[in-house]
């Protein structure tokens, strides 16, 4: 990490090269970019954190070192590695399981859907956008929206695929730690690092969220997802996301016709 | 859940119940996404749908907790979110602060608490 603790309080600046720099010139340049990019924002902490927190709670819950590290080069979302372990650490059946992972991970197609016309040239096939498509989850989602606008768009889908692999390789190395140390670490401190998660994902939303539309269908889904469980409908996120979300829209559309 | 240590049936698991139910919607989104434009009235829905789902995920997590967290009572949990998402929104939105500020409303209170 090359955040000196003053910068840690504050959202580092974005240093990237110029346009026109040499940097840029070669996908395989731009991928190094993208790379450097992972050690450049305080959200590669805060995921570090949080697969600590996966590692362990892998380990507590009886998986094996190769099992949590394949969850997470291959499923790569946080939140539904979590539902996944706790669900059949519970006792739940690998279709019920199956249900809730994809109910969670219904909110990756609309990131993929916004990111892709981000990294897309009218040549660029569907093929080159498989990886960069993988690795879209929130953090990738973040950065891209913080970052692509500053490289240049021949190159976005390297930088990004740099960007990926950067998130991969210290997460990973994160969900080691993590189970290796669980057998070890105190309850409070098992407790605290999963607190990481919801934390970590509620700020960075809130950042990222500049307009109303979805400070809105932020708030909302926060306040009727434990009203929608009390249904125990098993897909009570996907029924209060899709409510909380349209609501916010529909707002969205009311203002933007009163204006 | 001994007979999940490490092997090929546990591996089985993580595919169909985890990895192939995850990465269907981003191939979906990769095929029926491409002819979508970037600044268009389908995609401000979609997204508001995105982040309202994701903060069902982490209302969940808190609602119902995984692991070790479960321990933490349930008013201690809320409290810390709510502590860190003010320090948040106080100090110039730094998710830094805010996430070390829940962290620490979160441990000092289960210290407290014995």
């Amino acid at each position: 990490m090359s955040c000196a603790p003053r910068s840690l309080f504050h959202w580092p600046a974005v240093s990237l090269p110029p346009f026109d720099s040499p940097k840029w010139q070669t996908s395989p340049r731009a991928f190094a970019q993208g790379l450097r990019a992972t050690a450049s924002t305080v959200l590669t902490l805060v995921l570090f954190a949080t697969y600590l927190g996966i590692g362990a709670l892998a380990h507590d819950t009886g998986f094996s070192l190769v099992w949590v590290l394949a969850s997470t080069v291959f499923l790569w979302a946080g939140p539904a590695q979590i539902i996944l372990i706790s669900t059949l650490g519970s006792g739940a059946t690998a279709a019920q399981a199956a249900i809730a992972v994809t109910v969670s991970a219904i909110r990756l197609f609309p990131m993929v859907v916004s990111v892709l016309p981000m990294l897309r040239l009218p040549a660029t096939r569907k093929r080159e956008m498989i990886l960069p498509a993988h690795f879209t989850a929130v953090t990738l989602w973040v950065e891209c929206f913080r970052l692509l606008p500053l490289v240049p768009r021949e190159r976005r889908i390297a930088f990004t695929n740099g960007l990926g692999v950067g998130l991969v390789t210290a997460s990973s190395i994160a969900t080691t730690i993590g189970f290796l140390l669980a057998a070890n670490l105190p309850r409070t401190l098992a407790a605290a690092i999963l607190l990481l998660t919801p934390l970590a994902f509620l700020l960075s939303t809130a950042r990222n969220s500049h307009r109303l539309v979805d400070r809105l269908a932020l708030l909302l889904g926060l306040a009727l997802y434990p009203l929608v469980s009390m249904l125990n409908t098993g897909v009570d996120i996907l029924i209060s996301g899709v409510s909380a979300g349209t609501i916010a829209y529909g707002v969205h559309v009311l203002r933007k016709r009163g204006a | 859940m001994s007979g999940l240590i490490g092997d090929w049936h546990a591996l089985l698991v993580l595919l169909l119940a985890g990895i192939l139910p995850n990465e269907v919607w981003r191939m979906l989104g990769l095929w029926l996404g491409g002819g979508v434009d970037e600044s268009s009235e389908l995609l401000v829905w979609v997204r508001a749908v995105a982040t309202a789902i994701l903060a069902g995920v982490i209302a969940q997590i808190l609602v119902l907790p995984p692991g070790a967290l479960a321990t933490v009572p349930a008013a201690l949990r809320y409290g810390a979110v709510v502590a860190g998402f003010l320090a948040f929104l106080g100090f110039r939105r730094s998710i830094f602060v805010g996430v070390a500020s829940g962290e620490i409303v979160m441990v000092g209170g289960t210290i407290w608490l014995g």
